[in-house]
């Protein structure tokens, strides 16, 4: 289950839905990961743009990989700005047992983090500065740049 | 035309070009200095998925997108 929010995700009322959808359904392990945005070299806050068509094959192949495991992914994340000191991405696994979802939440969070088709820029003095040194070049980048 | 869209930090309006292929596109971008410097760390989509081959055959349907480097949470 992936879900898209305008500004702050709201994590008590997120986790309290997943955990409601998901308690009958016999998983012995829920494990989930908040992010939360930190007050850092001066930001006001992060804000994010998100391509949602690759963003959703991109999980979908991930729900996959889950399901052969029988676990089960959800995932929460802000469009727009999040302030300082409030959620922006929240992810969530449960699978019968915790080793599984406990080694997919790792895996799934880092490669979130290196293919995810979304874009973080910090806010300064109210504008948006793309975090360009903190992002990650995707597969097959530079296919289009001039030869030299 | 084809129809190229710039994601997220590119900032620019969609264009639509007339290309048979990816190479095309290229040597179409050849003069643009300020997207020379996005396009060696963007990564190219045709209809909504990654590639890397500039021989792909586009059509007057196609969607191409540039993503810039990521970073999400």
């Amino acid at each position: 289950m992936l879900e898209l929010h305008d500004g702050s995700l709201h994590v008590n009322t997120i986790l309290a839905d997943w955990y409601a959808k998901i308690s009958d359904k016999n998983y012995g392990a829920f494990i989930p990961f908040v992010g939360i945005v930190r007050d850092e070299d001066g930001i006001e806050g992060l804000s994010f743009d998100i391509y949602e068509p690759i963003l959703n094959s991109w999980f979908n192949a991930w729900q996959e990989r889950a399901k052969a495991q029988n676990a089960y992914l959800l995932m929460a994340h802000s469009r727009g700005d999040v302030p300082n000191h409030t959620s922006s991405y929240i992810a969530a696994v449960v699978s019968p047992k915790r080793k599984v979802a406990l080694t997919m939440i790792n895996d799934f969070v880092e490669d979130f983090k290196a293919n995810a088709p979304i874009w973080k820029y910090d806010l300064v003095d109210g504008k948006r500065v793309y975090a360009k040194e903190r992002s990650h070049v995707l597969s097959g980048s530079g296919l289009l740049k001039a030869d030299v | 035309m084809a129809k190229v869209e710039f994601l997220g930090p590119l900032g620019r309006p969609s264009i639509e070009v007339d290309i048979a292929n990816l190479s095309e596109l290229k040597t179409f971008f050849k003069d643009d200095q300020e997207l020379q410097d996005w396009l060696a760390i963007c990564a190219v989509a045709v209809n909504d998925t990654l590639v890397c081959d500039l021989n792909i055959p586009l059509s007057k349907e196609d969607k191409i997108s540039l993503l810039p480097p990521v970073c999400g949470g």
